[in-house]
């Protein structure tokens, strides 16, 4: 499967002001795969997800040097519109955000933005994107209740509906599972497997044994520089720096 | 995309809306009072001690030393008072009780001043002439009513002092050996002491800036106090009771009075936002 | 010497009468009118229009006049506020231009009302010919309560978690959709609150109505008509000695109406916008 680079990040250099916080990141990751971003605290994976869709350009004071490319384009251009680029790559926080609105609200706030009006047509986005996310069969007796009722297994599925009813085709998923108990998590993981037959998929997990579950490839990362990337079972059972080893086998984390 | 640049170009407009209005309010109080100033002088403004608007004596001396005192008279009764009970909020009672304690004094502050004025003119003013002598309408009355005007000035923001500082100060204080009150009175009162002169200088522009309470109560003689029961009129009082019939100089003259309030009140606010570091409310 | 001890329970002592009497003062000065005042009030009082200068009759054209000068107000200050605190809050952050906006607005609120008053008349009353008017008056009070609103407002912005805004934009929001769809609607208590605290600073004003909107006991037929306010009102009748028992009802009036108000105000804080710090 020798398919075009979906993502390339090129001599990618970020700070907050003075601070360094991503060094020289060069990367290729591959459409319809899970892609694990492996690291201790502090080690820039947010950052590196958030400047993939330039939600960094909401804070004051960054800059970077290096490109970024998606489908061979500079998301960094002045043309691109932000907008569109956010619906493209959609991202789910580590923490359940609902707004404080109507399940189906909340569902149909990435489409109402976009310029969807009709009744039906929200309506039939919000079910398929419900039904992507595992959701449906929980909440469709009471879309029009508040979405903060949820579990917190719950919240974060709709938080992937959410994005899923924007039909992106990168969706960026950061510590997803934190906070959730095992079923929901188990639950989360399945729809990850499932999301990535149709969209790339970079995931910051939870743990070690996360990664090594749902990943097919795994860049491990320290102090904002890509230290190894390759396929999972590679990097799992035979990694290349001694840095990797230490971090898998549990030495530090 | 250009609907977004509508939005904030628009919404930066509407943003220079206070700084505008401040704008325009120096300038036509500038335009209407300034001319007479130079006509007059300003010395002879300023400190003249004749004001006879039918025969042309501009001099706001007499206003200007009602103002001073009766502010000075209720920074006498209004600070003492003002700062113990921000005390009493913060350190002598329960969360419980300040909760229920802070929004009354906020609704106090709500009263008009016209009430406060009502209860000075049918109480005090008859209980002074009663028990001291005079007119009753006097400065006395007038400084006991203003301080009682501003003690929910000075007592916010007084307590807000308090309560910013860190509870290590009080912690520290006690485990040293401290009474509660000999860390009241050395540690924290000095410790909060540029907020409480925040408060207290906040608290003299709302004295300064007073005007249908003292024109109720103050007797409104056109004199230079002499006692505290003498009555007098302040540099509003002089605007409000005037500006109803003023024409040409006359009334000049009193915008000219609201050039000299409009710089002491700027002034004593900017003072009080460099005291304070921050925003009052 | 005296111990500790000693100072210390005399210095609470001083404190505690201190706040004591404080507050016996405060309630003073309101059960003066109201206890003389409420027995008067009745819904013919609400209901008639003065006669006689108010010597006799109700007070119907002086509620009249107090609410439509305030809905002029807040009318007109509380887009003004609301575009001030989201420009301050949304589109810029700390920095020259907002530190000048803040040092506006904070002159502004200590702007002396007697000042407001002399401005609102020289520009309002004579610059642009509305005369004494409800217009002149309500837009004088505009001016006066804006402080007000702004700081309110940002209040209610701030407390909006951080993360609504950052999902609105994950979504794919602009700025304008974000703060149109989640700031604005969020905030909404905490701005209401503002607006209440306006109108109560503007049923309280008095010296900037009489110079703005006249004293006209008359009811006010148009934007353009002289008319006058509860405050001003009682002022009158107060001051002017027309009648004693008619500033009481008057002034009992005024004094249930800021309470009201107020007190909704303050309710509302507590429970949609500060979070309750012992």
């Amino acid at each position: 499967m020798d398919e075009k680079a979906k993502i390339g990040l090129d001599h990618f250099h970020f700070h907050y002001g003075d601070v360094m916080a991503l060094k020289d990141i060069n990367l290729q990751i591959q459409p319809r795969q899970i892609f694990a971003v492996l690291g201790p605290a502090r080690s820039g994976k947010t950052t590196l997800l958030k400047s993939m869709n330039r939600l960094t350009d909401l804070i004051f004071g960054t800059n970077h040097t290096g490109h970024i490319y998606i489908d061979d384009r500079e998301i960094y251009d002045s043309q691109i519109s932000l907008p569109d680029l956010r619906r493209r790559v959609g991202m789910v926080f580590d923490l359940p955000t609902p707004l404080p609105l109507s399940i189906f609200e909340n569902v149909a706030y990435g489409p109402r933005l976009k310029g969807f009006t009709q009744r039906r047509r929200l309506e039939e986005v919000v079910e398929k994107a419900l039904r992507s996310a595992v959701l449906w069969e929980e909440v469709k007796d009471r879309l029009s209740s508040s979405a903060l009722r949820l579990s917190g297994g719950q919240q974060q599925r709709l938080c992937i509906a959410r994005v899923l009813a924007l039909e992106p085709e990168v969706i960026m998923l950061d510590e997803p599972c934190s906070g959730l108990d095992p079923i929901s998590t188990a639950s989360v993981e399945r729809s990850l497997i499932e999301l990535k037959e149709k969209y790339t998929v970079i995931l910051v997990p939870h743990n070690i044994q996360q990664a090594s579950r749902v990943a097919d490839r795994v860049g491990f990362f320290m102090g904002g520089e890509v230290v190894e990337e390759g396929p999972a079972d590679q990097i799992f059972t035979r990694p290349k720096d001694k840095r990797t080893e230490d971090y898998i086998s549990g030495k530090f984390g | 995309m250009s609907k977004e640049k509508i939005f904030e170009k628009g919404f930066f407009l509407v943003a220079f809306s206070s700084i505008s209005i401040l704008a325009l309010i120096a300038f036509f109080i500038f335009e209407e009072g300034v001319p007479l100033i130079w006509k007059v002088g300003a010395r002879s403004f300023l400190l003249g001690e004749r004001w006879f608007p039918s025969q042309g004596s501009f001099g706001i001396f007499p206003m200007i030393v009602g103002s001073f005192w009766v502010t000075v008279g209720a920074l006498i009764v209004g600070v003492p008072l003002g700062v113990a009970c921000a005390v009493f909020l913060c350190e002598l009672t329960p969360p419980s009780v300040s909760i229920v304690l802070r929004p009354t004094i906020q609704l106090l502050a709500a009263i008009p001043s016209v009430i406060y004025g009502f209860w000075g003119l049918i109480v005090l003013v008859p209980l002074i002439r009663n028990a001291l002598g005079g007119p009753g309408l006097s400065v006395l009355a007038g400084s006991l009513v203003l301080g009682i005007m501003i003690l929910p000035t000075i007592i916010s923001i007084s307590e807000d002092s308090l309560r910013a500082l860190p509870r290590t100060f009080k912690e520290g204080a006690l485990s040293l050996g401290a009474t509660h009150w000999q860390t009241i009175w050395r540690v924290l009162l000095p410790a909060s002491r540029s907020g409480i002169v925040a408060s207290v200088i906040l608290g003299m522009g709302r004295a300064i800036g007073e005007t249908m309470a003292m024109i109720m109560i103050l007797g409104n003689a056109v004199q230079m106090p002499g006692s505290i029961l003498d009555s007098t009129r302040t540099l509003t009082t002089n605007i409000g009771i005037e500006m109803g019939y003023a024409t040409g100089d006359h009334r000049q003259a009193l915008f000219a009075t609201g050039v000299v309030l409009f710089f002491i009140t700027m002034g004593l606010n900017t003072l009080a936002l460099f005291i304070s570091g921050r925003r009052r409310t | 010497m005296i111990s500790r001890h000693t100072s210390q329970r005399v210095a609470k002592g001083l404190i505690w009468a201190a706040a004591f009497s404080t507050l016996a003062v405060m309630i003073w000065i309101l059960l003066q009118v109201l206890i003389e005042g409420l027995p008067l009030l009745s819904l013919n009082f609400f209901l008639d229009a003065p006669r006689q200068m108010g010597r006799t009759g109700g007070i119907f054209s002086t509620i009249v006049g107090t609410l439509a000068l305030t809905a002029v107000a807040i009318v007109i200050a509380t887009p003004l506020g609301v575009g001030t605190a989201v420009y301050l809050r949304e589109y810029t952050r700390e920095g020259r231009v907002s530190r000048v906006i803040r040092f506006g607005t904070d002159c502004l609120a200590g702007v002396p009302s007697i000042i407001f008053g002399l401005f609102g008349f020289v520009f309002f009353v004579i610059l642009l010919r509305m005369g004494w008017s409800i217009l002149s008056g309500g837009l004088t009070l505009a001016t006066m309560i804006l402080p007000t609103i702004i700081c309110t407002a940002e209040e209610a912005i701030m407390a909006i978690p951080y993360s609504y805004r950052e999902v609105s934009f994950a979504l794919g929001g602009t700025r304008w959709q974000t703060v149109a769809r989640v700031i604005l609607p969020n905030a909404i208590p905490g701005i209401f609150t503002g607006v209440l605290l306006g109108v109560g600073r503007s049923v309280g004003e008095t010296a900037a109505i009489i110079l703005t909107a006249g004293s006209s006991l008359l009811m006010p037929t148009s934007l353009f008509s002289p008319t006058r306010t509860m405050s001003v009102h009682f002022y009158i009748l107060a001051r002017e000695g027309i009648s004693m028992e008619k500033a009481y009802a008057t002034g009992a009036a005024l004094i249930l109406l800021i309470l009201a108000i107020n007190t909704l105000a303050n309710w509302l804080l507590w429970r949609y916008v500060r979070k309750v710090g012992g």
